[in-house]
């Protein structure tokens, strides 16, 4: 009879359970910080016009190299001030696109910063204690790698992989635009 | 000088009809400049727009996979595995001399909003499923996942059970060895997954948690853990399992976590009650090309006899990066079924790898190892497998 009861009381806390989940309000996590916010505090709230680079010949054929995947872009957006270039860039990791901010500075990252993200695993890469990492990285002109290695995260594979080729391509793209 | 004065008044009083004709042309051609100069920015507006739309459509497209459905937001990807064992069986073991596509996986996801998605995982089991065949069809995850808010969502469904390395993370891409390691398969029991509800969460900057309540296993009848997976097929709900993981992130390229899974009756209310526990603590660390992976599980199975009321095990697994296309690693695994109370005392089985992993490409494999077994039962297998994996 004891057990009988206990086996009820398992279920009562199963049903509570989740009704507690599920009566939650539901709210979209994933926006850390909107592109625009981003820009404002990169350029202490006076972003210049943006302008566009065109993924075009070499410049095309590069950034293939780099996603390992033609580039769903035509051209990207990005915003110059003298020798500092930020640009927001998108890339899949798994399923979704990771919006990321990055300051390029002297043909070096400044900042690093995750704006949106939309996965559903792999979410540390936000965290500064990531994106610290790259910091300071300059690209190697002759295989288009980061002179650095960066460090992953178990079970977030994609998501780093994902993070560290925006880093790179932003790195080549500011190479490659009209000062 | 009178004359001249005459011609020159009379030149400019000629002048201003044509002066006032030019003026009225530049004006004109003003008008038209300006006409063309809006027309020309409304064109590129337009262009724009459009190249934005396709591109958030392209953008949106899964890991390789394809993005449509009602508002272009249901993706499809997948892995698969096929391997060839070529083993030598000493003491009684028997030979194993095969090629299996081990899995073929297909996912599906959909983004109903911002907030509210789902996730499936459908797999064939070595190539063919049915009456007598070898294979089997399985549905591994198909949950609804719900955000709370940034750092909290919820789940309800048919999910993976939160413990482990592979457990959650499988992609042959992932992983050294051919075959999944012995102590996530035979203790854990992965693949593993279990049905109900399931919320994570994190309490600060890398520590994330992990709390399931779903069905639990049935081990009426069996012994081995891994046996008692229900797989969710008309599975019995008696007794419900508690599961929760702590996992630390914080330092790049450390993962430490453990994970607690409690069931109160594993034979779900077919005989007399008896509980079972598990503990799983792991810990992964790469650094530049260096990775070690180590893991220890353990059960305690309330009322099993012949050892079977205590299972564990555990690897250590090294690996070194030679380059970004081939890495190496060895691997030592040691686990028993029967490490209880009155076992039979050489049921402890013991396998060691070496091998390669080659990636032509970053999403696809080529793997060679070498397994030696030193079982106590003295039926060992030993010898080479090979594989090729993807995942898209």
């Amino acid at each position: 009879m004891a057990g009988f009861y206990r086996v009820n009381a398992m279920k009562k806390q199963f049903y509570i359970f989740i009704l507690l989940i599920f009566s939650s309000s539901v709210a979209a996590r994933g926006t850390y910080q909107e592109p625009a916010n981003f820009l404002d505090e990169v350029f202490n709230s006076k972003p210049p016009q943006s302008k566009v680079i065109w993924l075009t010949g070499s410049i095309r054929t590069k950034a293939t190299e780099i996603l390992n995947h033609k580039p769903t872009r035509l051209r990207i957006r990005y915003w110059n001030n003298q020798q500092r270039t930020a640009w927001i860039l998108d890339e899949i990791g798994k399923e979704k696109p990771i919006t990321v901010g990055i300051v390029i500075s002297n043909n070096k990252i400044e900042r690093v910063k995750v704006l949106v993200f939309r996965e559903s695993r792999g979410d540390e890469i936000r965290h500064d204690f990531f994106t610290q990492q790259f910091k300071h990285a300059r690209l190697n002109a002759n295989n288009n790698q980061l002179d650095r290695s960066i460090d992953g995260i178990s079970g977030a594979t994609l998501s780093v992989r994902a993070l560290t080729k925006l880093t790179r391509l932003a790195l080549f793209l500011s190479t490659q635009i009209k000062q | 000088m009178n004359t001249l004065n005459k011609s020159v008044f009379l030149a400019a009083l000629l002048s201003i009809p044509m002066l006032s004709q030019a003026a009225s042309s530049t004006e004109q051609l003003q008008k038209e400049v300006d006409a063309l100069k809006n027309q020309n920015k409304m064109i590129m507006e337009r262009i724009e727009a459009s190249i934005d739309m396709m591109e958030s459509k392209q953008s949106s497209k899964g890991h390789g996979g394809k993005g449509h459905g009602s508002k272009g937001s249901t993706t499809t990807g997948g892995y698969g595995e096929l391997h060839y064992n070529n083993l030598d069986g000493e003491g009684g073991a028997s030979d194993k001399n095969e090629i299996d596509f081990h899995r073929f996986v297909l996912f599906f996801g959909h983004e109903f909003s911002d907030s509210i998605r789902f996730f499936s995982e459908l797999e064939l089991e070595h190539s063919i499923a049915g009456e007598g065949k070898a294979g089997e069809i399985e549905l591994e995850q198909a949950y609804v996942e719900f955000d709370l808010s940034q750092t909290t969502r919820a789940k309800g469904g048919l999910f993976l059970i939160p413990v482990g390395i592979i457990n959650e993370t499988h992609e042959p891409n992932t992983f050294y060895g051919t075959e999944r390691n012995p102590i996530e398969k035979n203790i854990v029991p992965a693949t593993w997954w279990e049905a109900g509800a399931a919320l994570s969460g994190e309490f600060s900057k890398g520590l994330y948690y992990d709390l399931a309540l779903t069905s639990g296993l049935n081990l009426e009848g069996k012994n081995k853990i891994r046996d008692g997976r229900q797989k969710v097929a008309k599975a019995r709900a008696n007794s419900p399992m508690i599961t929760g993981r702590l996992k630390y992130t914080a330092i790049p390229g450390l993962e430490l976590a453990t994970t607690v899974a409690s069931i109160d009756d594993y034979t779900q209310g077919q005989s007399a009650k008896n509980s079972a526990t598990m503990i799983e603590a792991h810990a992964v660390y790469t650094t530049g090309a260096f990775g070690l992976r180590a893991l220890y599980a353990s059960w305690n199975v309330d009322g099993k006899t012949s050892g079977y009321d205590k299972q564990s095990g555990w690897y250590i697994e090294p690996s070194f990066k030679i380059s970004k296309k081939i890495g190496v690693f060895a691997r030592y695994n040691l686990y028993d079924n029967q490490a209880g109370t009155g076992g039979p005392g050489n049921s402890e089985k013991q396998q060691t790898d070496i091998g390669m992993n080659y990636w032509p490409h970053e999403d696809v494999v080529v793997k060679v190892d070498y397994q030696t077994q030193d079982n106590d039962n003295n039926k060992d297998q030993n010898g080479v497998n090979i594989g090729i994996g993807y995942q898209f």
